[in-house]
């Protein structure tokens, strides 16, 4: 039976031709997704597609690639806005975003992201944190809040042995060199919404030459974390959003 | 005030059944199939389609973009 209102005049949302049709290789539910989503159409909005490069990282979004219709370097492990820093100060017409996680960004990449930050590279960082290494099977990362579990600390994160999370957003709100740093989620219609303008405002700063600009994401990792994905989700509004509450924490 | 009704799509063999779209419908709309597309897994679709009011909650937050949403106004 069809359905008379399916028309393609009536159609008021489907998803960017930027994101490619190709089946995306994240778990089902993965907030990964929902940003690569709304990074496609970002690009689609600001008529950018032949003139944007992505950083791709070392993580789950290492395929990112195949899924966002533009150009992208791969990254060496936290390496991405060293290598986002070469490309647009080469190409400086160019749409110029890094796409990380919490292990490439906090962990491994700390230096390079606090450096490109301080820089005032004209950027975007996009920092997907979910609180766990998920590709490589759930370990304790930086942001892993305390008495979490993970692979590596199955007992929950212990300050004692394993320190605090790192909170990095604030640290590189600090900075001069950022211009735009907020935190933002994907957990319900409204905050998708709300992460679409952040990262939109983050493109325009960075093709008007305002400095680095830095969008995370608090996001959920359902594989990682052993739950179902809506409970993820709920898990991740009891419990990450207390220890990173959402918002803007520095906008110039 | 002009009333709205909505449709959704759903590209069935993109679905991973996460079912964050269920949880997201404010119309309590949409279900999980009985039967599964080629991965094996089941797919969302409209158990409840006059209910359907074209706000695109779902469409926003599918992970995997694979609802089109229709609305018409009556």
């Amino acid at each position: 039976m069809s359905n008379p209102i399916i028309n393609p005049k009536n159609l008021v949302y489907e998803k960017s031709s930027v994101l490619l049709d190709n089946t995306m290789h994240y778990c089902p539910g993965c907030s990964h997704g929902t940003v690569h989503r709304i990074v496609a159409e970002v690009i689609e909005e600001m008529n950018m597609q032949d003139k944007t490069i992505g950083c791709a990282p070392v993580g789950c979004a290492v395929f990112i690639y195949n899924y966002i219709n533009v150009d992208f370097a791969e990254c060496a492990h936290g390496r991405a806005p060293a290598l986002a820093t070469a490309i647009k100060r080469l190409n400086p017409d160019h749409l110029v975003f890094t796409y990380q996680g919490d292990g490439d960004l906090a962990a491994i990449g700390t230096g390079e992201t606090i450096h490109a930050c301080n820089r005032g590279e004209n950027i975007t960082i996009i920092f997907i944190n979910n609180g766990i290494y998920g590709m490589t099977g759930g370990q304790m990362a930086p942001t892993t809040l305390v008495g979490m579990k993970s692979s590596t600390c199955p007992y929950g994160r212990d300050v004692q042995l394993n320190g605090y999370p790192l909170n990095i957003t604030p640290l590189l709100a600090q900075l001069e060199g950022t211009c735009y740093v907020t935190r933002q989620s994907v957990h319900t219609a409204n905050n998708v919404k709300k992460t679409k303008k952040a990262i939109r405002k983050a493109f325009e700063n960075s093709m008007v030459g305002k400095g680095t600009s830095v969008v995370e994401v608090v996001s959920s990792c359902n594989s990682g974390w052993k739950m179902s994905p809506v409970k993820a989700n709920t898990w991740m509004e009891e419990n990450m959003l207390k220890a990173y509450p959402l918002g803007d924490l520095k906008d110039k | 005030m002009a009333k709205v009704k909505g449709a959704i799509e759903v590209d069935i063999e993109r679905c991973k059944g996460c079912e964050v779209c269920i949880s997201a419908c404010p119309s309590n709309v949409l279900a999980m199939s009985k039967g599964v597309n080629t991965k094996g897994y089941p797919y969302s679709y409209m158990l409840n389609p006059d209910a359907c009011i074209g706000c695109a909650s779902c469409g926003y937050i599918c992970p995997d973009g694979c609802i089109r949403v229709y609305k018409i106004k009556i």
